[in-house]
């Protein structure tokens, strides 16, 4: 899923008049930064081959942007509307699978 | 003991994505760790600093939990007023008494070992049932890479910076977390990010203790040390084997060692990782790396004598 296709609601309306925000600046909803991509920071973009990977999820436990997506304990993918392209993930996957290389976006 | 991984990725994210810390940023590896060690509702409270900033920029928040800010010093004031909140709504009979809600606060080493420190010390002393975990990176980062009483002698940093008269920080490092255990609490551990499940084992129990704990994370910052992010785990993983960083916990007053490193490695693999460090390797610092090589071997003794049998 790419940025576009992504509908993460807010409920605070983005350029709001002082009269409509919320008082005391309160965020009146949790994980709203979902609707923030920082998928556009990223140099180097990692690129997981699927077949080697063995789903140990070393990957999903250490990477500071919760990019890494799982499902039924399986690993499935990297959102890249997310991820920062800090190259941790392919750090932290096991050396004998090597299943995340990370590749320079801009070469 | 905290679940297996698997079991742990069914859980919902607590910390979400679209946060803006820095790409390899140590801090939100440290949070979603603590936030996964329980599957109990958790309420957080955040002194200033990057993971407050970062996580919180209005009109966006990183937290899926109930979240608090209010200022840089009362992170352990705020979480200990909710806590008593909580007490006492219970007694009331407004909240079921088989309820149970978890009582969090976060702050790095500026807002917990100096200016959030005479109110962790009060929270603490007055048994609030809380985890207070600091994410100690070694310096006020978020503004500017200033010097904390957590930063580590010769670190060069914008208030102790290396030049012709002084290289870097010429104080050591506060021990928090045996001032901490000097509070006589019931749970005071150390951990670091690249062990994961000794880090969420300290958290969950530090969580389901019957009163306070204080847990001190080693959390790197790829900007104020100075080293490619890819390099995070390596690091922390040579801060433990150097001794530079242990990993122990103190429960009732019982201290005992997490991880011994089977080969003891020399400090200087761990500095010299690190830009912050680097002038220390100039000709003429010899006598500085010995003097700290002396200082980490000197209180890695005393550590295993505190431990003693459970070293």
């Amino acid at each position: 899923m790419s940025a576009g296709e992504k509908v993460i609601t807010n409920p605070v309306k983005a350029n709001a008049g002082w009269k409509e925000l919320p008082i005391g600046g309160i965020i009146p909803q949790g994980g709203t930064a979902r609707g923030f991509f920082t998928g556009g920071w990223r140099s180097l973009t990692p690129v997981w081959d699927a077949e080697k990977c063995i789903s140990c999820l070393q990957c999903w436990i250490f990477c500071p942007d919760m990019a890494i997506q799982v499902e039924g304990g399986k690993m499935v993918g990297i959102d890249l509307d997310y991820c920062k392209g800090c190259g941790i993930c392919a750090a932290a996957c096991p050396p004998r699978t090597a299943a995340i290389k990370m590749v320079n976006e801009g070469a | 003991m905290v679940a297996p991984l698997k079991q742990l990725s069914l859980r919902p994210d607590r910390l979400t994505s679209g946060h803006r810390a820095c790409a390899g940023c140590g801090f939100p590896i440290a949070l979603k760790m603590v936030l996964m060690s329980t599957e109990d509702p958790v309420v957080v409270a955040n002194a200033t600093g990057c993971a407050e900033v970062c996580t919180s920029i209005f009109p966006y928040t990183a937290w899926d939990v109930p979240w608090i800010h209010s200022a840089f010093e009362n992170a352990a004031a705020t979480i200990s007023g909710v806590e008593a909140a909580y007490q006492s709504l219970k007694r009331q009979g407004k909240i079921a008494s088989d309820k149970t809600i978890r009582f969090v606060a976060f702050g790095g080493d500026g807002g917990t070992y100096d200016i959030g420190f005479q109110s962790l010390s009060g929270a603490m002393e007055r048994g609030h049932n809380m985890l207070y975990v600091c994410y100690d990176n070694g310096a006020y980062m978020n503004t500017g890479i200033q010097r904390s009483s957590a930063t580590p002698y010769g670190a060069s940093t914008s208030t102790s910076p290396a030049g012709k008269v002084r290289q870097g920080k010429v104080q050591y490092r506060k021990d928090l977390a045996a001032i901490m255990a000097a509070h006589n609490i019931p749970y005071v551990a150390q951990a670091s990010i690249h062990n994961h499940r000794d880090l969420m084992n300290k958290a969950q129990k530090g969580l389901e203790t019957d009163g306070p704990a204080f847990l001190n994370v080693l959390a790197p910052c790829r900007l104020g040390w100075g080293f490619d992010p890819k390099n995070i785990l390596d690091i922390c993983k040579l801060a433990v084997d150097s001794t530079f960083w242990t990993l122990f916990e103190v429960e009732d007053g019982k201290w005992k060692l997490s991880y011994k490193p089977r080969n003891k490695v020399q400090v200087t693999e761990f500095l010299k990782t690190q830009s912050r460090f680097k002038h220390l390797f100039k000709k003429g610092n010899e006598e500085l790396l010995e003097q700290i090589q002396a200082d980490i071997d000197a209180k890695w003794e005393e550590l295993l004598e505190r431990c003693g049998a459970n070293a």
